[in-house]
């Protein structure tokens, strides 16, 4: 690139920058932008500076949503109905004193099967021959057998992403928490807690059904929005707005987003993501409603928002951070 | 891509890393160590070139040679190479267009851009890093803040924004990116665009 041609364009170089990492950020991402955004950065270092600038200020803005959203949150007490707590309260009161079997894999021949696994904090995407992506969030074992016979995949703890390359000859099947999810052309969300399994679907369809105990629920097809939330002998479908789909999906982005969320559930859900665990030591404090997004693994950013916004006292002893009043 | 000036020549005598930085490592070198400067270099530019619609260039071709040439030797300390290239971008420009710069190239020490300390930004965009951040989100014009409020604080996608705003798609496309271009402007430099 020319010298005058670098010139006088810094406002439609910029521009495009926009363009990509608006796409990127918010949703509207296909396979082939990796390819088509390197390319465009590639070309001249004009777009690369231009790009990463707008990006590390679109970071940086993460962090007055933690703060202003808190604050919101703290005025406004009584929310609408708050989503998570719903779904870990219903989730505590079936779950109590069941075990979770996890699938079938000691049947299956150990040939062809490649495992995945990310510690605590960790976030990895595998993409298999066939175009399928599945991204692991924090604490997540896979095991995948992705031959031109069979799709097979086991969920072993954890929560996974995947985005499956439909082949109606060959469905990709997901072994988890004695269910088997079967896609149907198909983006979808598997979580598999110590209380529950859920399985949440972005695009296209999947069916569910409980292979452990077959005759406890019928097996179900999901539409995209539907949430199926599973113990080893029971199931529930719920439609759930894209929205909180989404925020449910903010660790694919390195983040958290609560939604009125107590302080409480929030603190178990960021200490998924750190080695150093935040505890709430006073029953009030765990019941304060926070708002916003939080960067996933960043625990004293938590607690420092925890001491600035709602006048908590939060103690760093090394091991752990305590919040209390 | 011009070639880099010699920085020796301008007195910055730069000693630099030999060690060659990939794409990701060069991201992260330029938004820890040159980023910051942008408001000491904007400044800077102001008073060495006369037409202002040319800044935002300038500034982009400076960040753009530097990174050039970090990418083969990273130069330490970064702010004298930095203002070196700005000095040389310019003065090359002078020469090219037969323009007389404001003050002929104003002096990066006599604009209170000092060389050896930190800079008084670097410092400053720290401690009021929360503040900034605020006033910047609160400068967005209220559709556009809207828009960027529900990407960044609540991650939500495209088409929910647009559900929820009752605007098409490409209106809150629009929305974000002017907003994304905005918060760059008023979190590291001056607001170029006023």
């Amino acid at each position: 690139m020319s010298h005058a041609d670098d010139m006088m364009h810094s406002e439609s170089i910029e521009a495009r920058a926009a363009h990509w990492l608006r796409k990127s950020e918010l949703g509207d991402w296909r396979e082939e932008d990796d390819a088509a955004l390197n390319a465009w950065l590639g070309e001249s270092m004009n777009h690369a500076v231009a790009y990463w600038r707008l990006k590390a200020a679109w970071k940086r803005a993460e962090r007055i949503t933690a703060i202003q959203s808190a604050v919101e949150a703290k005025a406004a007490p009584q929310p609408r109905r708050p989503y998570w707590p719903f779904f870990l309260g219903a989730a505590a009161s079936i779950a109590a004193a069941i075990l979770i079997v996890i699938g079938l894999p000691l049947l299956q021949s150990k040939q062809d099967v490649q495992s995945y696994a990310t510690e605590v904090g960790g976030h990895e995407t595998v993409t298999f021959s066939d175009g399928t992506r599945i991204e692991l969030n924090t604490d997540t074992a896979v095991r995948a057998r992705m031959t031109t016979v069979e799709r097979v995949v086991w969920l072993d703890k954890g929560e996974a992403y995947f985005q499956v390359k439909h082949d109606a000859a060959h469905p990709l099947k997901v072994f988890v928490a004695g269910h088997r999810v079967t896609d149907l052309g198909t983006e979808f969300l598997v979580r598999d807690d110590a209380n529950y399994l859920e399985v949440a679907l972005l695009k296209g369809r999947a069916r569910i059904e409980n292979v452990k105990v077959p005759k406890s629920a019928q097996p179900a097809t999901l539409a995209p929005g539907d949430v199926a939330l599973a113990t080893t002998d029971a199931m529930s479908v719920t439609k759930m707005d894209t929205r909180d789909l989404q925020s449910q999906l903010g660790w694919r982005r390195g983040v958290l987003v609560f939604n009125h969320t107590t302080l409480g559930d929030a603190v178990t859900e960021l200490n998924r993501y750190n080695r150093q665990k935040l505890v709430v030591a006073d029953p009030a404090a765990a019941r304060l409603q926070i708002n916003g997004t939080f960067p996933a693994g960043n625990a004293e950013l938590f607690g420092r928002v925890a001491e600035v916004v709602l006048k908590l006292h939060v103690e760093n002893r090394g091991g752990e951070i305590v919040i209390s009043r | 891509m011009a070639e880099t000036p010699e920085t020796d020549r301008e007195g910055a005598g730069s000693r630099g890393s030999d060690a060659a930085m990939n794409a990701s490592e060069l991201e992260a070198w330029f938004v820890r160590e040159v980023l910051p400067l942008e408001a000491a270099l904007t400044h800077f530019l102001r008073h060495s070139w006369r037409n202002q619609s040319d800044i935002a260039d300038l500034r982009q071709d400076v960040y753009a040679q530097v990174c050039e040439a970090a990418k083969k030797r990273t130069p330490d300390p970064v702010k004298p190479f930095v203002f070196a290239v700005a000095r040389n971008l310019v003065i090359n420009r002078v020469r090219r267009e037969r323009v007389i710069p404001i003050e002929a190239v104003a002096d990066p020490d006599a604009l209170g851009v000092a060389m050896d300390m930190p800079g008084p930004d670097r410092n400053v965009i720290a401690r009021d890093e929360l503040l900034r951040l605020r006033a910047a989100i609160d400068r967005l014009p209220p559709r556009c803040r809207e828009a960027v409020i529900m990407a960044r604080l609540e991650g939500l996608t495209g088409r929910a924004i647009a559900a929820r705003m009752g605007v098409s798609e490409s209106a809150v496309s629009h929305h974000v990116e002017n907003g994304m271009r905005a918060i760059a402007d008023m979190l590291y430099g001056e607001d170029l665009k006023s």
